[in-house]
């Protein structure tokens, strides 16, 4: 018997709502209005009255209207199929919503994620008589290049024995594919499809691990200076206009990671109908298959109800975790986690709560961590290695970085890529702030070395502020020269031109090899006599250098690019400090 | 089914009044009469059999014993090709003495459009300003905002753009407009022939505040309407900081917790689920929106105008009476541009550079440093650029606005100077020039 209840107030999308029975945190409920059952979730309770937050517009709704409790959280279906789908916060399918409700989104109308009807190739990993627990395979369905593995419910807490399980062949979801049967006797039907609470981590893994290996995204100034390990977290904060999301993007398309997921969370349609359209057309050079085999996207933009933003993030982190337990590294891409925070806000404003800075609730930075600590590399307990990595952007107010959401995420995240107005003004792209950006994580090259080429970048910027006061007949030629290679590694290396179909993905090899080339520059003693001369001398240098970035690695052209750059900088170096002598051997050697 | 009436209020604060009534839904209308006469009020809260409702025509002189009566649906407005010449006020009531619209009522604040279906936007609108076509143009179903500080003529481009904008039908949404503002619009769109093509909702700054709320949702319902039946419609709204400011007042007294500069925390939202309604619709029409957002103190970090810049695609800054080339920014010109003429996008990044390096050569000048040939080039280039191109007053068409562009080129460099690709040049360079 569930439990029911009625309408006793309304105040925006938030209801309160009169029950007669047991309730719990963060059950899901229907309001029937006009014919409609519209969904909400329990976020308060007391006494016999429950608040709840409603997914959908609260038009309508009035004193009386009836509620039915559902008994469980708000949960998504897991299962295969979920691999190039777009879905809006609650994992409704929107193009099926489309097809069923027309261009506008009726509310009240609710679809299932997953096909019912698809057939797929199941094979059997388990055998009768095994025992098995949460997460454990029991068989695998061919869902585009990936074996997406059938496992035990994350919500089986028992030891199960399989009791049978059907031979290989053709299934579709619902069908049950084993049944297996706990200490007690009792036996249950297992299909390919379970629900899992969006709120609630998946911790089926042995351990976890320290994020180590580098997550390559094609990005040399990221690569490089402020890399992104597999199962890390990252943030991208940055005022608008700055390319937060021409960024993350980017990122989508080239990332060295088997699953994409994309959180649209409170941003323009627009942007995401750009992703909509490209992925299918374009192709995963890794896979040779479309890029939308290996996306999911979740599109809750700004003018969609503010409650399902707020459970959006939740929706797409709870996917990631599910293909990490297939042994899968999975990156999860929230733009922008502060319209997330500020769906937060106007929520704990309705309920009256005591409001924090600028007015977010007190859990702000609780609920932020929450989230990104979710990210991680695990290894599984059967020895496989799977992470989630999160990349979330930062719409600051202002573009000022002192407000409550940037700086609870950068107590938590591992790398920041702060975008600055002052480098996207330049039109000088990825904006990424090279001086004020950090990273924690081991990059695809040593330390030592970023930090080598770092420390003349520092200097080169230092000069460059001494010559705003002093102007360029105060500063000695050394100094000059040491602007000058500053200068020139942002402009070839830093900088990335992402409309060049070369330029706009970047290899690892290909990065190790310019960045020897950077510190070959980087330590090298030049005879110029005038800063004239080391000023067009450089101006050539980066010509050069650009017609390189944009040439195919690895083919002659590249070669004979490369070797007219070498000759060129022969002419005029005269030797390489020590310490960078060393270094780049040490590189050659790596190579 | 006939409401009943109530005919007790137990309290007014600001705006707003609550009554005690029953079978009452959230949004819906009611009408309040009251000693100076009847105005709309909508429900904005409902708890238990308490009942509050945010008064249109505001809290003034109402009394405690005036009827309220529930209407029984939410706001709506008549929609039909009758609209087109007319002039409303922010509840849709006519402000031009034309006959009331009761017709083919339709909801206002629906639902968003699902992102599934939208498409990727391909058309130009051209404006005849160069500022706009040349160098930022104006996509259909794109959302900008016009960011001004408040001594600027917003209002005039404003009614340039709904005189020459391309489009199929204008309708122009204002909030707390001056009333000689409001007769400016009127009079400029009846002398241009443009006010059978359009529809007017004017709030004005003495009307009551609350009025000037409903104003972004009547002209969006109604423009999604016609670009349901295939129009391409041209929203402006002037002007938005007025109407987060009526947001502002109303959520403060509400008591509602401030966020940012005492603006509700919903601002972002609020403001997101007007603009969002621009789209192109695949086979029917498109709505483009062109707000105009004053910015309090000159300063574009003022929550109101940052808040729209996350929002819109892109901004039009208007300083000293131009439309400004830097800051300025069409995020969606990239996907047209390359469709107008083969020189377009060369000559729009082209001219744009050297007015830059013009920019440095004025700042030498004025520290007084000595100026090359160069610099007098550029200082003559700056000087035709603004005349020519700047100047809101210029109203010519792309092609002529390009062709003016290499004619300028032209008078004050040399075709290497320009640093545009030599196959271009050949091509457009004008034959008289040296």
């Amino acid at each position: 018997m569930k439990t029911k209840g009625k309408v006793v107030g309304v105040n925006g999308n938030m209801v309160t709502i009169n029950v007669e029975g047991r309730v719990s945190m963060n059950e899901v409920a229907y309001i029937s209005t006009e014919g409609k059952k519209l969904k909400s979730e329990v976020i308060r309770v007391q006494g016999a009255d429950v608040q709840a937050q409603v997914f959908e517009i609260t038009t309508g709704i009035g004193i009386g209207d009836e509620v039915e409790f559902s008994g469980d959280m708000l949960a998504v279906d897991l299962g295969p199929g979920l691999l190039g789908s777009v879905y809006d916060g609650l994992q409704n399918p929107l193009p099926k919503l489309a097809a069923e409700a027309g261009a506008f989104l009726e509310r009240g109308i609710y679809i299932d994620a997953l096909e019912a009807e698809k057939s797929w190739e199941f094979k059997p990993i388990a055998k009768v008589g095994d025992t098995v627990t949460k997460a454990d395979y029991l068989g695998s369905v061919k869902e585009g290049i990936f074996d997406h593995k059938i496992m035990v419910p994350f919500n089986f807490f028992n030891t199960y024995k399989v009791k049978t399980i059907v031979e290989a062949g053709t299934y579709k979801i619902h069908d049950t594919i084993a049944k297996i049967e706990d200490e007690d006797g009792n036996v249950f039907d297992i299909t390919m499809v379970f629900k899992w609470p969006v709120k609630r981590a998946i911790d089926c893994y042995a351990e976890r691990l320290k994020p180590e290996e580098p997550m390559v995204t094609m990005v040399r100034l990221i690569d490089t200076f402020f890399p992104v390990a597999k199962g890390g977290t990252y943030c991208i904060p940055g005022p608008f206009g700055a390319g937060k999301t021409v960024l993350q993007q980017a990122t989508s398309r080239n990332a060295a990671v088997d699953i994409v997921i994309i959180a649209a969370c409170g941003e323009r349609a627009g942007e995401v109908v750009e992703t909509l359209k490209e992925f299918p057309e374009l192709t995963d050079p890794r896979t040779g298959k479309s890029l939308m085999d290996r996306t999911v996207i979740i599109c809750n933009t700004s003018s969609m109800p503010v409650a399902s933003r707020e459970a959006s993030v939740y929706t797409a982190v709870t996917l990631a975790e599910y293909y990490r337990q297939m042994g899968l590294d999975v990156l999860l891409l929230a733009d922008s986690t502060s319209r997330w925070a500020q769906a937060m806000r106007e929520m704990s404003g309705r309920l009256e709560e005591i409001p924090g800075e600028e007015a977010f609730p007190a859990y702000l930075e609780s609920s932020i961590a929450g989230f990104y600590e979710r990210a991680g590399q695990v290894r599984l307990k059967n020895g496989a290695i799977g992470s989630v990595t999160i990349g979330g952007t930062v719409s600051p107010a202002g573009g000022n970085f002192e407000e409550p959401v940037t700086q609870a995420t950068l107590k938590v995240v591992g790398a920041f890529h702060g975008l600055s107005r002052e480098r996207s003004d330049a039109r000088k792209y990825p904006a990424i702030h090279p001086i004020d950006s950090w990273s924690k994580y081991e990059g695809i090259i040593p330390e030592q070395h970023v930090g080598y080429a770092y420390k003349v970048l520092k200097r080169g910027n230092e000069v460059e502020q001494m010559m705003k006061v002093v102007g360029e007949e105060g500063t000695s030629i050394d100094d000059y020269v040491t602007y000058m290679k500053s200068e020139y590694i942002d402009a070839v290396y830093f900088q990335q031109n992402s409309f060049d179909e070369v330029d706009a993905a970047v290899g690892v090899d290909r990065q190790k090899a310019m960045f020897s080339l950077m510190l070959d520059i980087c330590s090298a003693t030049f005879d110029f006599s005038t800063k004239n001369e080391a000023r067009d001398w450089f101006a050539k240098l980066r010509q050069l250098t650009l017609d390189l970035n944009s040439i195919v690695w690895d083919t002659s052209d590249y070669k004979t690019k490369q070797d007219e750059i070498f000759s060129y900088i022969s002419s005029k170096k005269s030797s390489n400090d020590e310490e960078g002598q060393k270094l780049i051997k040490e590189l050659e050697a790596v190579k | 089914m006939k409401k009943k009436i109530y005919s007790k209020i137990e309290s007014i604060a600001g705006n707003v009044i609550s009554v005690k009534a029953e079978d009452v839904k959230y949004k819906e209308l009611a009408e309040v009469s009251t000693a100076y006469g009847r105005s709309l009020a909508e429900v904005i809260k409902l708890d238990k059999d308490l009942v509050s409702l945010q008064v249109f025509a505001g809290g003034r002189g109402i009394s405690t014993g005036d009827e309220v009566r529930f209407l029984g649906h939410p706001m709506q407005v008549s929609f039909s090709d009758n609209l087109l010449g007319r002039i409303f006020d922010g509840s849709g009531m006519p402000r031009d003495n034309g006959p009331e619209l009761a017709d083919n009522l339709i909801s206002i604040g629906g639902p968003s459009f699902n992102p599934a279906m939208r498409i990727i936007p391909r058309n130009m609108i051209r404006t005849g300003i160069p500022m706009i076509d040349l160098f930022n143009t104006l996509v259909e179903s794109q959302k900008l905002p016009i960011f001004s500080s408040s001594g600027e003529p917003y209002n005039e481009l404003l009614a340039r753009i709904a005189l020459q904008a391309e489009v199929d039908m204008i309708i122009l949404g204002g909030m707390g407009l001056k009333y000689d503002d409001y007769l400016f619009f009127k009079e400029t769109l009846e002398q241009g022939g443009a006010l059978s093509r359009s529809i007017m909702f004017i709030h004005t700054a003495s009307d009551p505040v609350v009025e000037s709320l409903l104003v972004p949702d009547i002209s969006l319902a109604v423009a999604e309407k016609f670009a349901l039946k295939g129009k391409r419609v041209l929203v402006l709204l002037t002007d938005m900081t007025n109407f987060a400011d009526a947001m502002k007042e109303i959520a403060i007294t509400q008591e509602q917790v401030p966020s940012n500069r005492g603006y509700p925390g919903d601002l972002y939202s609020q403001l997101a689920s007007r603009y969002e309604k621009a789209v192109d619709i695949e086979g029917a029409g498109s709505i483009t929106i062109l707000g105009v957002t004053t910015m309090p103190g000159d300063d574009v970090t003022h929550p109101i105008p940052d808040n729209t810049g996350y929002i819109t695609e892109g901004q039009y800054y208007l300083k000293g009476g131009r439309i400004e080339p830097f800051g300025s920014l069409s995020r969606l010109k990239q996907q047209v541009n390359d469709k107008t003429r083969r020189d377009h996008r060369a000559v729009m990044d082209g001219m744009i550079k050297l007015y830059a390096s013009y920019k440095e050569a004025l700042e030498k000048k004025s520290m007084g440093f000595s100026l090359s040939d160069w610099d007098m080039n550029l200082l003559k280039y700056g000087k035709l650029f603004e005349q020519n191109m700047m100047d809101l007053s210029v109203n010519i068409s792309l092609e002529d606005a390009l062709n003016k562009g290499w004619g300028i080129l032209a008078e004050c460099f040399t075709k290497e100077q320009t640093g545009l690709k030599s196959d271009l040049i050949e091509e457009f360079w004008p034959k008289n020039a040296r």
